[in-house]
Formats: C-alpha cells, sequence, structure tokens
C-alpha cells in the first residue's frame, strides 16, 4: 500500500487549496521519526491503535453494500493521521503536532456523496484511543468504535462506524468473521525495489448491516467491508505519478488486494496479496500482477481508466472489472477515483477500486 | 460775489491720449442769479459743474464761492463746502434707495445741521409729493424722483444749486413742469442756480446763459 | 437657431463672466467648497466603514454566525471539541492585543483546517502564502502599513523575529496581525478560544445549532451581520461628521446660490435685448443650464480634488479618535473610490441645480418687455419675507418639540437640523427688525443712512449671513459641548480615580509580593478585579471592589440609594454606569442579573463618561466567589501624590514589578484627556472650516454687490460724505452684521449644545452631561466672526476708498 502512503502525504499537504504550493519537506526524509523495521512483529491488541511516533498512518475501510431495494452501493471512510513534526515535541493546546484528515463518501449506481475534514489533534476533535481492548478512532462526530466490550475480546470483533456529510450519513454495524490479515512479511509490507516499506495489515471480513440517510429518507444495508490499517514515516519516491488499488471479495469467500505504481517513465510497480477464505494469505511481488486498462470515463475534465483487466497468474486470475458508478470522484482538497466495482471472467467479485494521479 | 470762477483748466488722460475738456474758463454768478451753461456734448458743461461741486480737482485756476477759494481745500474741507453750501441736481440716481422720499427730502438739510421742516413741508407741498412721502424711490417715476432731488436740493437752503441737466431723463412735458417748480421754489429760497443744459429752450428761462465750446466760454 | 446665430448667443451670455470674473470666482469657489467639504467627509466616513467591513468580512463575521461564551470571557478548547463531536461545523477564533501605545497590534488566530473556504484570508486562498508556512512555521499576515509605522516596543524577541518574517497582505487593517491559532495563542500566552465561527451549512441529520446552545446558558450564538459591535458604537461618530458634512455643503451652496441668483439678475438686460431679437426662449434657458452644468462640473472637479485632500490631512486624527474612543483600527492611507467621485460630481451638479433653480425659473417667466432694474433683486417682497419668517417659527416649533418630547438619534439630528435651518430663516426677519428700531431711534441723519441701508440691502446679504449664523451656531454648540464635556470629565476623572496610584501584577505570587512591600509604606491598598462579561448580549465589564473611604467618598454617583457603596460592597446589591441604565432602562432598586444565576438589586447608578460599554460593580468578595479563577491582580494605592514617582521606583527595585504595570493618577488624567481631545480634534477642524467658509461667503457676496453699492453711495457722497468716511462705514456695517448675527448665534448655539448634549449625546453615547458655558470661548469665537466679517470687508471698503470720482460720477449722467 505503498500508494496510499503517497496518498496521504500528497494529500496533506499539497492537495488542499492551501496546501497547493507543495510540502517543501517532502523530498527529504524527515529526522526523528520512528522507521519501519523488518524484524519488528506487529503486536496487537496495542498496533489496532495510533503510532504517533510514525510520521503517517491511516484506518481506511471500505464496504460493498446492498440495499433493501437490492440495489448495490459502495461506502468509505477513512481518517488519516499524519504528524508534522517527531511525537517527542511540545504538545501546546492548539498544536501536538498532528494533523488528522478524514474522507467519508457513499456510491449508488446512479449518486455519489462524500465529505472531507481536516483537524488538528490537539484539540482532540480527531484522535485515535486504544483503551481495555476497546478502539475508537474519530473525526468530529464520524466514528470508528469497538462494541465488544468483554475485556480481552478483539477491538475489531464488533464495531460501530458513523460518517455524516452535508448531504448523508451512515451508521452500520460490523462484525468480523474472519481473522487478521497481515501483508507482505508478517505486516512489514516492501513497496519498491528501493526498500521502501510500511506496517500493513487488513481486516477483510467484516458482514455489514446499518442505515444511510440521505436528504430523500433512510435506507437500510448490508453487506462486505474491508478495513486496511497501515503507518510507516518514509516518504514518497520522487518519480511516482499515480497509483491503481484495487480489494476484492471473491464469490468464493476468497479475497485479493492488489495495486500498481504508476512511475513518470512509464513503468509500474505491482503487488498483491492473496488471501484464502480462511484468511491466510500470500504475498505477491512486483510484477506477478497485472492490471491493464481497459475502458476510459471521461470525469470532472479528465480521462480515467474505471474498466480494468486484471490477472494473477499464479492464481489462475483473469478478471474484468467494472465500475458501478463511473463518476465515483472524490472531488475534495485533493481530487481521486474511489468507487465500488465489479468483476466478471475467471472469478466473479465485489470490490473497491481507488485511482489517482489522472 | 457768490460764485467766481477764474481761469479754471482741467485734463483728462484717455485712451486716445490727453484731452483738454476746460481752457481758461472764468465767468461769476452773483446771490440769488441763476444761470444757464449750454454747450455741446462734451464742451465740459458737465465737468465745469463738477469742478464747483468738489467733487473733482481743477488742474488750474480758482474756483471761489463766497469769496472762498476751493482750490486750496483738502477733501474734508470740499465735503463740507459741499454738505453745507451746494445743492446737487443730477440727471439721475439723485436719490438715496435706502431712504424713503421724506428722508431723502430731509437727508441733506439735516446731514448739514439745517433741517427746517415746515420748509421742507412747504417743498413737498408744492412739489406734489406729499401722497410719496412713506414711498422709496424705486417706487415712484422718474419725473417724481427728479421733483425729490429738486426738493432735496432746495431744503438745504444752500448759496448755491448745481444742477447737471436735471430735467434731462423727462418727457417735455414733465420737464417743462420740473423746471417751472424748480424755478419757483429757487426764487423762494433766495438761492444762487448754475444749471448745465443743452436745450436752449430751458437755458432762455434763466436769467442768464453762457455757452461752451471745446472747453472755452463763447463770446 | 443656425451656427453663428448659437455662437453669437453664446458670446452674448458667456461674455459676463469676463466682465465678472470675481463672480465667475465665486460660483465655482462656492460649489468647490460645498462638494469639497462634503465629499471630504464622505470619504473619511467610506474609508472608515470599508475598513470596518473588511475587519467583519475577513473573518467571515458578515455570513457566518459565532458562538461566544455569555460572559465574554475565553472560551476553554473543550467547548471546541464537544461540538465538533457533536458534528456541528464550528472553527475556532482566537483574538487579543499584544504590545503597548499607539503601534499595539490586534492579533487574530484562526483555524485553517477548519475555517469555511470563504472566511480564510485571500493571502492563503490564492496561495500568496504557503498554508504549511501558515500553519506548522508560525508564518503571521499583516499589512505592509502596520510593518511601516514600526511594532510595539515591548515585544519579546521570538515574537518580534516571527512578526518582522510576516507576509504581507495588502487588504489587512493596519494593526491586525492574523496568523494560526496556535502561533497567536503563543504570542498571546493563553489558550481560550474568542469565538467559534459556524459553518453555514451543518452536516445533515443534526438538530439547529442553537438548540445545543439554548440549553447551555454559558455560550450565546452572534448572528452574522454586516456590522460588527463596532460599527454600532461607531455609527453616531460617523452620523457626527456627516451632520458636519452636510452642514458644510449647506453653507457652500448659500455662496453658489447667491452668486448665480447675482449673475442671472444682472444678464436680464442682455437676455432681454437677445428675446426681443429673435432669440427664442427656450435654447436660451438650455444653454443658461448648460452653462451651469458646464461650471458645476468644473467646479466638482476642483472640490473632488480638495475633497481628497482634506480627507486625506483629517484621516489621522480619525483614526485616532476612533481608537481612541472604540478601539476601532483604521487604515491611515485612504483609498480612491471611484463611486464616491461620482457622488461629489453628482452632489456639485444637485447643488448648483438646487442653487440655480429658482434663477433660471424666474428667467424663463420674465416679460420680454418688462424693464430691468437691478435693484428689484436686491428687495425681497414683504410677503416672501413674512412667508420665510413663517416657515422659520414653524421649524423652530419643531426644535422645540423634539427637544421637550423626542427620543432617537435620527430625531435627535432631525431636531437639530429644523433649528438650525429655522434660525437661519428667522435671522432676515430678526434683522429687518433690529435695523428698523435702530434706525428709528436715529436723530443723526447719516447713522439713520446707515441703518435704512444696512436693511436695503438685507436680501442681498442674508444668504451669507444665514452661513455665518450657521457656522457661529454650530461652533458656540460644538464648542459649549466640548467644553462642557471637559469640565465634567475632568471632576470625574478627580473622583473616579481618587488613588494616587494603580498597579497591575501579573500572577498572585507578585501581587502578594507588592501588597506585602506596600503594606507598611502607604496609608491604604485597594485591591480589585474585573472580567470582561456580556449584559444584555452586549459587552461590558464586570468590577469587584472593596468598601473604602476613597469609594464612599468619592464615587461620581448620579443617582444612589443610602450606604449604597458600603451594602454593594457586602455583597448586598450592585451599582451599575449611566451607560448600561439608560441602554438596557434600569433604574434605582431594579434588580440586576450579574451572571445568569445571581440577581442583585442595583443600589446606584454612576457617571461614567468616555466609556462606550456598560460596566457594573459588586463586593470584591462576592466576585470572587463568583469568578474563583480570577485572581485579584489589580490594586489602587492611597499614598501621598508627591511620592508617587519615588515609590514606583522603590516597587520595581524590590519586586521587579515593571514600571509600565504602574499608571499614576496623573498619567492617566492625561492619556483619558489626550484621547479625549483628539476625539474632538475633527470636530474643531471642521467648525474653523465652516467658519472660514461663511467667511468667504461674506466676502462673495460683497464683492458681487460692490457694484450695485456704487448706486446706493453715490448719492451721499454727492451730498457731502468723503470716500473715506463712506469706506469706513461699509466696513462698519459688516462688523455690525457680524455682531448682529453673533447675538442671534448665542440662543441658537446654546439651543444646539442643549440638543447635542442631552439628547444626541445621550444616544450615541449612553450618557448626559451638564451644560457648561464658557464666556471667554464665547467672546474668542465672537471676536473671530468680526474678524472673519472684517477681513471679508477689507477689499471691499478699500476698493470704495480708492474709487475714482469719474466712476460715481458716471453715475449721474452719461455726459461728461
Amino acid at each position: 500500500m505503498n500508494a496510499k502512503l503517497a496518498f496521504l502525504l500528497c494529500l496533506t499537504f499539497c492537495a488542499h487549496p492551501l496546501f497547493a504550493q507543495g510540502f517543501a519537506g517532502m523530498g527529504q526524509a524527515v529526522e526523528g521519526f520512528a522507521q519501519v523495521d523488518r524484524t519488528n512483529k506487529l503486536v496487537f491488541p496495542q498496533d489496532h491503535g495510533a503510532h504517533p511516533a510514525y510520521r503517517i498512518e491511516w484506518w481506511y475501510l471500505t464496504a460493498n453494500l446492498r440495499d433493501e431495494e437490492g440495489q448495490d452501493l459502495g461506502v468509505q471512510w477513512t481518517v488519516f493521521r499524519n504528524a508534522t513534526r517527531p511525537a517527542d515535541g511540545p504538545q501546546e493546546a492548539w498544536d501536538d503536532g498532528q494533523i488528522w484528515l478524514g474522507h467519508a463518501a457513499v456510491t449508488w449506481a446512479d449518486r455519489h456523496v462524500h465529505a472531507e475534514r481536516y483537524a488538528r489533534g490537539a484539540t482532540g476533535q480527531a484522535g485515535a484511543d486504544l483503551r481495555e481492548n476497546q478502539l475508537r478512532v474519530w473525526m468530529d462526530d464520524w466514528q470508528l468504535q469497538s462494541l465488544d466490550m468483554a475485556p480481552g475480546s478483539d477491538p475489531l470483533a464488533e464495531i460501530s462506524l458513523t460518517a455524516r456529510g452535508a448531504d448523508f450519513a451512515y451508521d452500520l454495524t460490523l462484525a468480523a468473521t474472519g481473522p487478521l490479515v497481515l501483508h507482505g512479511e508478517a505486516g512489514f509490507s516492501i513497496k519498491s525495489e528501493s526498500a521502501q516499506a510500511s506496517y500493513y495489515f487488513s481486516q477483510p471480513f467484516f458482514e455489514v448491516e446499518g442505515t444511510i440517510s440521505l436528504t430523500d429518507g433512510v435506507h437500510k444495508v448490508t453487506g462486505h467491508a474491508w478495513l486496511d490499517r497501515e503507518w510507516s514515516s518514509q516518504p514518497l519516491a520522487a518519480d511516482q505519478s499515480g497509483w491503481d488499488w484495487v480489494s476484492l471479495h471473491f464469490d468464493t469467500g476468497e479475497k485479493l488486494m492488489g495495486f500498481a505504481l504508476r512511475s513518470t517513465d512509464g513503468s509500474r510497480f505491482t503487488s498483491a496479496t492473496w488471501i484464502e477464505a480462511d484468511g491466510t494469505p500470500t504475498a505477491y511481488g512486483n510484477g506477478a500482477l497485472r492490471m491493464t486498462p481497459m475502458e476510459l470515463h471521461e470525469v470532472a475534465g479528465r480521462s480515467v481508466p474505471v474498466g480494468w483487466n486484471i490477472q494473477l497468474p499464479a492464481r489462475g486470475l483473469d478478471i474484468t472489472t467494472t465500475a458501478l458508478n463511473p463518476d465515483a470522484w472524490m472531488a475534495g482538497s485533493i481530487p481521486y477515483w474511489e468507487g465500488p466495482i465489479r468483476a466478471t471472467g475467471s472469478h466473479r467479485a465485489q470490490g473497491y477500486l481507488e485511482m489517482t494521479g489522472y | 460775489m457768490l460764485l467766481d470762477l477764474r481761469h479754471l483748466s482741467k485734463s483728462f488722460d484717455t485712451a486716445e491720449g490727453v484731452v483738454r475738456v476746460l481752457n481758461d474758463v472764468s465767468l461769476t454768478l452773483a446771490a440769488g442769479q441763476s444761470l444757464a451753461l449750454t454747450g455741446e456734448s462734451g464742451a465740459g458743461k458737465s465737468t465745469l459743474l463738477h469742478l464747483v461741486a468738489g467733487l473733482e480737482r481743477a488742474d488750474a485756476g480758482q474756483i471761489l464761492i463766497n469769496g472762498q477759494d476751493l482750490t486750496g481745500l483738502d477733501d474734508a474741507g470740499l465735503a463740507q463746502i459741499r454738505r453745507k453750501s451746494i445743492g446737487l441736481v443730477f440727471q439721475q440716481f439723485n436719490l438715496i434707495p435706502a431712504l424713503t422720499i421724506a428722508e431723502n427730502l430731509a437727508f441733506q438739510a439735516r446731514l448739514a445741521g439745517r433741517h427746517d421742516p415746515s420748509w421742507i413741508a412747504h417743498l413737498s407741498r408744492t412739489l406734489g409729493l406729499e401722497p410719496l412721502l412713506a414711498r422709496y424711490p424705486e417706487e415712484i417715476s422718474g419725473g417724481q424722483q427728479q421733483r425729490v432731488a429738486v426738493g432735496r436740493a432746495l431744503a438745504l437752503k444752500p448759496d448755491l444749486i448745481l444742477a447737471d441737466e436735471p430735467t434731462g431723463n423727462l418727457d417735455e412735458e414733465n420737464a417743462q413742469i420740473v423746471l417751472a417748480l424748480f424755478l419757483d421754489l429757487l426764487a423762494e429760497s433766495g438761492a444762487g442756480l448754475l444749471m448745465v443744459t443743452h436745450s436752449a429752450r430751458i437755458a432762455a428761462q434763466l436769467g442768464a446763459q453762457q455757452h461752451l465750446q471745446r472747453g472755452t466760454i463763447a463770446p | 437657431m443656425r451656427g453663428d446665430a448659437i455662437a453669437a448667443t453664446l458670446a452674448a451670455v458667456l461674455g459676463h463672466w469676463r466682465r465678472h470674473p470675481m463672480q465667475l470666482f465665486a460660483l465655482i469657489a462656492g460649489l468647490a467648497l460645498a462638494t469639497a467639504l462634503w465629499s471630504g467627509v464622505q470619504a473619511l466616513n467610506a474609508e472608515a466603514r470599508s475598513s470596518y467591513a473588511r475587519a467583519a468580512g475577513l473573518l467571515g463575521q458578515d455570513q457566518f454566525d459565532r458562538i461566544l461564551r455569555t460572559d465574554g470571557r475565553p472560551m476553554d478548547i473543550a467547548v471546541f471539541r464537544t461540538l465538533r463531536q457533536s458534528g456541528y461545523l464550528v472553527s475556532p477564533v482566537i483574538e487579543g492585543r499584544l504590545g503597548s501605545g499607539p503601534n499595539a497590534l490586534r492579533l487574530l488566530g484562526i483555524d485553517p483546517l477548519t475555517l469555511p473556504v470563504p472566511a480564510l484570508p485571500e493571502t492563503l486562498q490564492d496561495g500568496t502564502l504557503n498554508v504549511n508556512d501558515f500553519l506548522l512555521e508560525g508564518r503571521v499576515l499583516m499589512s505592509e502599513a502596520t510593518l511601516a509605522r514600526g511594532l510595539p516596543p515591548d515585544l519579546t524577541p521570538s515574537v518580534e523575529s516571527r512578526l518582522m518574517a510576516a507576509t504581507l497582505d495588502p487588504n489587512l487593517a493596519t494593526g491586525l496581525v492574523i496568523g494560526d491559532v496556535a502561533t497567536i495563542a503563543r504570542f498571546l500566552g493563553h489558550d481560550g478560544a474568542t469565538a467559534l465561527i459556524a459553518a453555514a451549512q451543518q452536516p445533515l441529520g443534526l438538530p439547529p445549532i442553537t438548540d445545543w446552545i439554548a440549553l447551555r446558558d454559558e455560550v450565546v450564538l452572534q448572528r452574522a451581520e454586516t456590522s460588527g459591535d463596532l460599527e454600532r458604537l461607531t455609527d453616531s461618530f460617523h452620523l457626527n461628521l456627516t451632520a458636519f458634512g452636510f452642514l458644510a455643503f449647506a453653507v457652500g451652496l448659500f455662496i453658489t446660490h447667491a452668486t448665480i441668483g447675482l449673475a442671472f439678475e444682472q444678464r436680464r438686460a442682455t437676455i432681454r435685448s437677445l428675446r426681443a431679437m429673435g432669440v427664442p426662449l427656450r435654447p436660451l434657458i438650455l444653454l443658461l443650464a448648460g452653462e451651469l452644468g458646464l461650471l458645476a462640473l468644473v467646479a466638482g472637479g476642483l472640490g473632488l480634488a480638495l475633497g481628497y485632500g482634506l480627507a486625506a490631512s483629517l484621516l489621522p486624527e480619525v483614526s485616532a479618535s476612533l481608537q481612541g474612543l472604540y478601539g476601532a483600527d483604521i487604515d491611515s492611507t485612504l483609498g480612491f473610490d471611484p463611486i464616491w467621485a461620482v457622488t461629489a460630481l453628482a452632489m456639485s451638479l444637485g447643488g448648483a441645480l438646487i442653487a440655480g433653480a429658482s434663477a433660471l425659473w424666474r428667467m424663463a417667466q420674465l416679460p420680454i418687455l418688462q424693464s430691468a432694474t437691478p435693484n428689484a433683486w436686491g428687495r425681497a417682497s414683504a410677503q416672501l419675507r413674512r412667508l420665510q419668517g413663517g416657515i422659520g417659527v414653524a421649524l423652530l416649533g419643531l426644535a422645540l418639540g423634539v427637544a421637550l418630547f423626542g427620543q432617537g438619534l435620527i430625531l435627535g439630528f432631525a431636531g437639530l437640523a429644523a433649528l438650525l435651518l429655522g434660525s437661519a430663516l428667522i435671522l432676515p426677519v430678526f434683522l429687518a427688525t433690529v435695523l428698523r428700531i435702530i434706525a428709528n431711534q436715529t436723530r443723526d441723519a447719516y447713522v439713520h443712512w446707515i441703518f435704512a441701508d444696512m436693511r436695503l440691502s438685507l436680501p442681498a446679504l442674508s444668504l451669507s449671513l444665514m452661513a455665518l449664523l450657521l457656522a457661529l451656531s454650530t461652533n458656540i454648540g460644538v464648542s459649549t459641548m466640548v467644553g462642557s464635556f471637559r469640565d465634567t470629565f475632568t471632576g470625574w476623572l478627580d473622583q473616579r480615580l481618587a488613588s494616587e496610584m494603580y498597579l497591575t501584577t501579573a500572577t498572585p505570587e507578585q501581587a502578594a509580593a507588592v501588597t506585602a512591600f506596600l503594606e507598611p509604606r502607604v496609608a491604604a491598598i485597594l485591591p480589585f478585579a474585573l472580567i470582561e462579561t456580556r449584559f444584555g448580549g452586549l459587552p461590558a465589564q464586570l468590577h469587584g471592589l472593596i468598601d473604602h473611604a476613597t469609594y464612599r467618598d468619592h464615587w461620581p454617583f448620579l443617582e444612589a440609594a443610602d450606604q449604597a457603596w458600603s451594602d454593594m460592597a457586602t455583597g448586598q446589591g450592585v451599582v451599575i454606569n449611566e451607560q448600561l441604565a439608560r441602554r438596557d432602562g434600569y433604574r434605582l432598586g431594579d434588580l440586576f442579573a450579574v451572571t445568569p444565576n445571581l440577581t442583585l438589586p442595583i443600589l446606584g447608578i454612576y457617571s461614567d463618561y468616555g466609556n462606550p460599554e456598560g460596566q457594573a460593580i459588586i463586593g470584591l468578595s462576592l466576585f470572587q466567589s463568583l469568578f474563583p479563577d480570577t485572581p485579584i491582580l489589580r490594586f489602587a494605592l492611597r499614598t501621598d501624590p508627591n511620592r508617587v514617582t519615588e515609590l514606583a521606583a522603590e516597587i520595581t527595585a524590590a519586586t521587579g514589578l515593571s514600571p509600565q504595570s504602574m499608571i499614576n493618577q496623573t498619567a492617566v488624567k492625561d492619556i483619558s484627556l489626550r484621547v479625549f481631545e483628539q476625539t474632538f480634534q475633527v470636530t474643531y477642524a471642521l467648525n474653523a472650516l465652516t467658519l472660514g467658509v461663511a467667511g468667504f461667503a461674506i466676502f462673495t457676496s460683497l464683492l458681487t454687490l460692490s457694484d450695485m453699492r456704487l448706486v446706493q453711495i453715490a448719492p451721499i457722497w454727492a451730498a457731502g460724505q468723503r470716500r473715506r468716511i463712506l469706506a469706513g462705514t461699509e466696513m462698519l456695517r459688516i462688523l455690525a452684521f457680524a455682531l448682529f448675527c453673533s447675538l442671534f448665534a448665542l440662543p441658537v448655539g446654546f439651543a444646539l449644545a442643549h440638543f447635542l448634549l442631552a439628547i444626541i449625546n445621550v444616544e450615541a453615547f449612553g450618557w448626559r452631561l451638564p451644560m457648561s458655558v464658557f464666556p471667554t470661548d464665547l467672546l474668542k469665537l465672537g471676536a473671530m466672526a468680526l474678524c472673519a466679517a472684517g477681513i471679508s470687508a477689507i477689499w471691499p471698503a478699500w476698493k470704495l476708498a480708492r474709487l475714482s470720482p469719474h466712476r460715481l460720477l458716471g453715475l449721474f449722467a452719461h455726459e461728461r
């Protein structure tokens, strides 16, 4: 998930109209932050909480749902944390060196609504808290919160998820039906030839039910969700122009995470994790996954490949994806495409696609 | 002798150069007598009158009024002679706009400290001004205005009255009436009169005539 | 008409100005002055208003509601957090002042992460300033003017270097510094938010934010408004300026009207001849109107330039006044607004039209063959005069009604206008009566003539005399007000600031050290505390004071119960200032809500001049129990007044308290009086200008009349009065007019002062002043009026004295 790492850095510091001039420190390694280390093992439940010693971190949830009328839809919920200085810096009432960003969206075939929020950590307007196995990640009144109050329980076993924008609000309950999935080498996820890496794990086995409110009324929904957790301190490579990321729930119960990072010279760095129905992951390095744009769509004045051919020959995977709503454009402070997809071919699947840099 | 002019000369600077208006003019007027000074336009009649009235100064010569030489007097002296001894009647604008006819009649007499209400009442009766006494100059006709001017000059009971075309602005009939009244009252008051006129008919009604021609008395 | 006919007509009509250049000058100067004064004042007002609008628009105050603490104190971050976690989109703002002296800065901290984008400074929106620098590096914004005028002297080096590195934003008011909320909190040394800005559209499905606020006593919602507290406070000041501007415009129009009237009258003969020769009336009138319009444009252009210059030169004083009175920051450099220029030209054109309308109308009505008598112009009909007098009396009646029963600022000014206009209208009637009486009492023929002649020239001079009357009355009224204010104010300062010295300590520890040091050295230490709060939704202060003879014997109560101070000090009641009482209609004995939970009877109402805000005082111990978090850091000291300077040095040496934290009473008085003086500087300047304009009005009237005067004077001269005496008489006439005007202006001026003190002042500032009369000031003013009139008469009189007998004689006959 190097893609999202780069995305976050850029999002926080280049994208908001305020930040359009770019981030001066972007190209340089910043002293004083904790660095990702291959020998470190992830520890739970602690690693569900925030890692303020690292520069960037996110809780990224996407859900493929169906409403009471049988219409497919997708939901996105994201909270990013970004450290502006090492965590041992001064803690002031208005500045603790942490800036938070939230994105939320709901996408039907014919409708796409989204919201964006920023916050400084010092005020408590946003944050991530893990106490006695209870996880709470929040941005304003948006919350991801453990529901299972039993001591020693898995913080992600059952969670509630809420968000609210100008024209939508949702309130979902998610129950995990499978284990956590660690990407790369037990959560140490290598992202490029130049040894950049992050800690990366997912909970792709959520069953979802809940309500979505729109200006025209309330909709009951059910479906699957996928939570990504990632943190790191390493900056983005200078030659990367954008990326395409996909998560898929196959009808067989298996799952796939994959991305392709586009370089300005036209080359791509790909990565994938195949997840068995019981949660057993297999990591595939650069080149194993092939992603080929098939269908271009005009959105917000840009040409975006909303249909893809995705091949993972090692698993006999050869599928074509189509977007539920090709206009799922996140027109926030940095614009990007993110929305639910369906796949047909060697496998049938539902999932989520994210594309930046178009 | 009431008035004795000796060798008067007067020049003016004009755009065309120095113009000699009066050239060695001499004449006399006895008390109670009247003299008409006639002449063409520009002959110097009015200038002569103004010199006698002390309104302007002569370049050369002497002006004696009751033996007093005006040429030696300063502005204040001239003003005093004018105030006390001379009544002036002009062709127009004789009257003081701010004052009523009654006040106008009495003005110079009061200024000279010689206010005689019964004499003024007589004057206004004779001149037919009684109904107009409370009016202001602009409210009465030109003929009426000139009667007031005559009355005001006489009200002072001056030794000498100087009149410059006093009926010049009036039609013939009015002019004759005003002149007749003037001469009657003049005789009553005993004042001498020097009148400038270009009308031979008017001049003929006065006691004597002198003719001015290009600044000199015609023989 | 054919072209050469038009040219010939033009030459005939316009030739007038070549023969009367002084009239042309008076016409243009009158209009230009009128335009200049009016537009100058408008420019000042516009500049100040745009500063307020910028201040309001900058924070989005004109678009977004704000949430404030009910008591006006800084808000804990928890309020912000709670609101955000309830889903409401609000953004914190921190405000404060930094440094001391005239260059003190107003700090404004914003949160670009939550602030609605339209409320962001443009510099941040357009990327002139990188937001990372703003947010992370502590970069601040200020205008070049702020940097150019210099920073306050008492800044720490780190703050100073941050300020020196500021990004320049031309849109910011002078003295304003904008930074990230964290940066400004660091500068100010406290974290509490001044207000929360609420986004216009809140997320879906939340109850209205007003519901949330309604449940909580400690916060209130301030609706988005184009004008803040500031504009409300400063409104009266601007109304004052506008009234002066309008008065000046009226005075200028008097000049113009007189000149246009004369010029048209003198051209009657020409017009008559032209019409007799077959020039149609309509083009002739159009031609005259066009000529007037052209002159108005020329004069308007001149007036514009003059007005701009006037405004630019007065602006620093206006800014100082507004800063001193209300703490409003106004840029001291004047901008140029095309709308303003167009308005000024329109005023000039409109003014010329008003001034020329009657002349044009009369010209249009004129029968071809009516004789052209210039004198007719000079003598207004008795009927017209009666009508004018009647209207004047009616207006004075109206003014009296307002004075007796009127309330409200606008009505106050309306009454004031009725007073001035009514007085101006009856002035000619008054003068005519006086002159007739005097003339009738006089035995001397010459003196009698003088007064009769004055009466005759009254209609021609009356407009300029009205201008003089207006200028004089305004002068008397305003100087009486200022004098009364100063008198009352200094007396009040003596009472109110009875203590010899005041100190402010920084911490309770320092307070303890200082009091311990002072205990054996001074007669009394009087501790007091205060907090900024809001009563009735408007900013106010609540003080906590103790019982002491200093207060008991000196506190300037307007009305008070027995033992008011002692009972208040023991917590049995509250005393409030006059402003608060008038604003919210409190009377002695009413119950007053000191906090939402505590209501006390009002034991006294005291005068509190110069304070635009409400104020209430309770006993110090009650204060401490209500606001335990507010430490007692301020002290008044009773000691030998001659030892104050010494004592201050000793305190500094012994306790380290900085000299800036100690104020001796004389210094406080000086500061207060200086603020006050500056406030009225503008008034003084405008006063002097209107008097000057009135003098000029007389001058132009006399000049334009001087030819007509000859007709009056020549017969007198011919009857034996010397020119020198006549010239002296001319002078005396004008001085007599000025004297009569001054006498008439006295009651008018006092009535004006009454309006200002008892009606307008109460409405605008919230306090009423007793009126004091200053005979020396009045004598000085009278002398000034006589001087202005005398100076204006010197040139015409001198001309008369030097007049050649020829000119006079020329009147009597056309023949030499």
